[in-house]
């Protein structure tokens, strides 16, 4: 008998504790937890996301002949003003050169950027960021000419080979020379048109940038196939949108619009099909388009607001296909888990 | 001179008056004269007739006969193949074809470029009517006024049913010639105002305006317009945002008031004691002596270096894409970002080039005008 009163008090408790959690949130519809989250309540106030993005870069980030900004970093920022407000159009972009981005966002002037910025130790903690994801795997590598024959980076013994100065590049050049006892002579050449035309001229053996940049450069040649991008990797260059400090509901948005982005091409969920798939009976599906369950509402925002995401910008894979594959960019690391590439996200539930 | 000319007359009094000799006079007699004078110089007139040959049908054919002015576009992907298939032999103004709104404009809205177009018109109108020595009058006043106030309008919008664009959406030749006007408008009086400091009897204000002018100048521009657009958003109390453009405009009034402090204090320092003296004598108080007999000589004497001086910072304004707004130069750039435009990048340079020629060179023109009007009295 005493042990059934117990039972029945502690389920009774336990029922309250539940609503008592689960009440507030439901209270403070549409923006729990306000006041928790500063950049979120602002962005809100304002009515626009104002997105930090590059000055030009092909694939990434640039402007198009009518002005308007187009990319993959672009669809990113996008995809969270599609989340915020339902309308992919409410972003201002603002662009940003290297040096100036970080100051953009901690001074406030942006709410976010979706810069190409390599995620590393001091910028998640000394300069006060929070990377939410890797949605690009980069890294620095070689490209020769097709006739040199050359297969792999340590056939470059003794050759000249062109960089740009001033980045990590340079300094990733030396290092893995110095540890794989690799001779070579650096050509060094500011800006990127001149550094291109000097490989292209034949002044060095190799250039070498990241992978992105050089596919982007072979798909402009004339003959792309005259130039072999070698499979040698050799730095790390984790690319992902970045927030301030102290705005952890934000960084959980953005973050879960990432995997959201993956979970979506995982699931086969498409901008052209995802009205059908509105019924499909797989409740990860249900969860994510926001059938069923609360998503979104823990989130912060409306729980259609994967559905709506994919409709208006699309999955990971089309984003991928829109921006960097007419550039020439491969999957290769960036393709699904599943594909055996590195993009995983976490389960919708 | 006279008695030659009697002297030729009684010898020769019947002949009729005849002109010249062609070999004396005219283009012939002025180019045997200067560029055949000897075998060296006929040698280089030679040299050099066939350079300047050469290179003018080379340019010929490379900017209008082998030239390709359009390339079909697919899908939103413009084919470009033609032009990368001649190789440089002709020039691929396709690309100005294409982007020559996103050049001239930026990211403007695409249907709103009326604005900015009317724009720059009403900056060359307010040129031209500024220019003309008729409108010299209080007149102005207004005038500018009146027009910075619409182009503010619309760029900004807002009002008028016209639908509101952002400043980070403004773009291309409205940025260089916003930044120029204004830069240079704010920048000559401030120019004025330290420039007589400098030479003031006042200690404190003597220092002050001697630690400006050479603190900026101690500095490129190029680090102004960081501090204005890295450091100094930070120094701001949290939430409060100072527009960027704003930021870059100050940083450039700023350098330029420092450099035109210092041309105008040369014009101070060339006039004669007398007139301080004589201004002085007739008991003018000192903004009169200044205002009526000290800036006008000195501003006079001083317009080939105050014209250098605007040229160059017309010119100076392109070094904001450092901090990221698309001026003229910067939008060129960013045009041929896109792989399929890749590699034209001569076209855009040389169209840039010519907009900034344009501007440059109207600005020295009408300078040698003024300067022959002005200093008409000194001419030896």
């Amino acid at each position: 008998m005493k042990a059934l009163r117990l039972a029945v008090a502690c389920a009774v408790g336990g029922l309250a504790l539940a609503a008592t959690m689960t009440t507030p949130t439901r209270a403070q519809q549409p923006a729990p937890a306000a006041g928790n989250a500063p950049t979120m309540d602002a962005i809100r106030a304002r009515g626009t996301l104002i997105c930090g993005v590059t000055t030009g870069l092909a694939g990434f980030a640039q402007p198009d002949s009518q002005g308007v900004w187009r990319g993959f970093d672009v669809d990113y920022c996008r995809a969270v003003a599609v989340a915020l407000f339902n309308d992919a159009n409410r972003v201002r972009y603002v662009p940003t050169t290297a040096q100036a981005r970080f100051t953009a966002l901690q001074s406030g002037e942006v709410d976010m950027l979706a810069r190409n910025t390599t995620w590393t130790l001091s910028r998640d903690t000394s300069l006060g960021f929070d990377f939410t994801g890797i949605n690009f795997y980069d890294g620095q590598g070689f490209m020769v000419k097709a006739s040199t024959g050359v297969r792999t980076a340590r056939e470059l013994e003794g050759a000249t080979i062109c960089v740009q100065p001033g980045t990590t590049t340079e300094q990733n050049l030396t290092d893995w020379a110095r540890a794989n006892r690799i001779r070579f002579t650096p050509v060094v050449i500011e800006r990127l048109e001149e550094v291109v035309q000097a490989y292209v001229a034949g002044r060095c053996d190799a250039y070498t940038t990241d992978v992105s940049g050089l596919a982007a450069t072979r798909s402009a040649q004339p003959n792309p196939r005259e130039h072999t991008i070698l499979p040698d990797v050799i730095s790390k260059e984790p690319l992902g949108p970045l927030v301030r400090h102290g705005d952890q509901r934000f960084a959980d948005l953005l973050r879960w619009i990432h995997f959201g982005l993956l979970g979506a091409e995982e699931l086969g969920i498409t901008s052209a099909n995802v009205q059908q798939r509105m019924t499909d009976a797989n409740p990860e599906v249900q969860r994510m388009l926001g059938r069923s369950g609360d998503l979104g509402r823990m989130l912060g925002v409306d729980n259609a607001w994967m559905a709506n995401i994919i409709r208006t910008v699309g999955n990971y894979g089309e984003i991928f296909a829109r921006n960097l594959e007419p550039i020439g960019i491969q999957r290769g690391p960036n393709a699904l888990w599943t594909q055996g590439g590195l993009q995983y996200s976490p389960p919708f539930r | 001179m006279s008695d030659i000319t009697l002297d030729a007359a009684a010898r020769a009094p019947e002949a009729a008056p005849r002109s010249a000799p062609i070999t004396a006079i005219g283009p012939i007699a002025w180019a045997r004269q200067n560029l055949f004078g000897s075998w060296w110089s006929t040698a280089v007139t030679l040299v050099l007739a066939y350079l300047i040959v050469r290179w003018t049908i080379g340019f010929v054919e490379w900017a209008f006969l082998n030239a390709i002015w359009e390339v079909p576009v697919v899908n939103g992907q413009a084919q470009t193949q033609a032009c990368r298939e001649i190789k440089g032999v002709g020039a691929c103004w396709a690309v100005i074809t294409e982007k020559h709104r996103f050049i001239l404009f930026g990211t403007y809205p695409f249907e709103q470029h009326w604005r900015p177009a009317l724009v720059c018109l009403l900056f060359v109108g307010l040129y031209v009517v500024s220019a003309m020595r008729r409108f010299w009058t209080w007149h102005l006043v207004p005038i500018w006024a009146v027009t910075l106030t619409v182009i503010g309008v619309l760029m900004w919008g807002g009002v008028f049913g016209l639908p509101y664009v952002p400043q980070e959406r403004w773009g291309g030749l409205p940025i260089t010639l916003i930044l120029s006007t204004f830069g240079l408008a704010m920048a000559f009086p401030l120019a004025i105002l330290v420039a007589l400091g400098r030479r003031s009897k006042l200690p404190a204000i003597k220092m002050l305006c001697v630690l400006y002018v050479e603190l900026i100048r101690g500095v490129p521009l190029i680090s102004l317009l960081f501090m204005a657009s890295v450091m100094f958003p930070l120094f701001l109390p949290e939430g409060m945002n100072i527009d960027k453009l704003l930021r870059a405009q100050i940083a450039i009034t700023l350098f330029a008031g420092a450099y035109l402090a210092e041309v105008v204090r040369a014009g101070l320092q060339a006039l004669p004691r007398g007139q301080y003296e004589a201004a002085d004598a007739i008991g003018l108080s000192y903004w009169q002596k200044t205002g009526l007999i000290i800036l006008p000589q000195a501003l006079r004497l001083v317009i080939p270096p105050l014209v250098n001086t605007f040229i160059g910072f017309f010119k100076d304004t392109s070094l904001v894409l450092i901090i990221g707004i698309f001026d003229l130069l910067t939008a060129g750039k960013t045009a041929i970002v896109e792989p399929a435009w890749q590699g034209f990048g001569i076209e855009v340079y040389v169209t840039i080039g010519v907009i900034y020629f344009v501007f440059c060179f109207a600005m020295s023109k009408y300078s040698q005008d003024l300067e022959r009007d002005l200093n008409r009295h000194r001419r030896r």
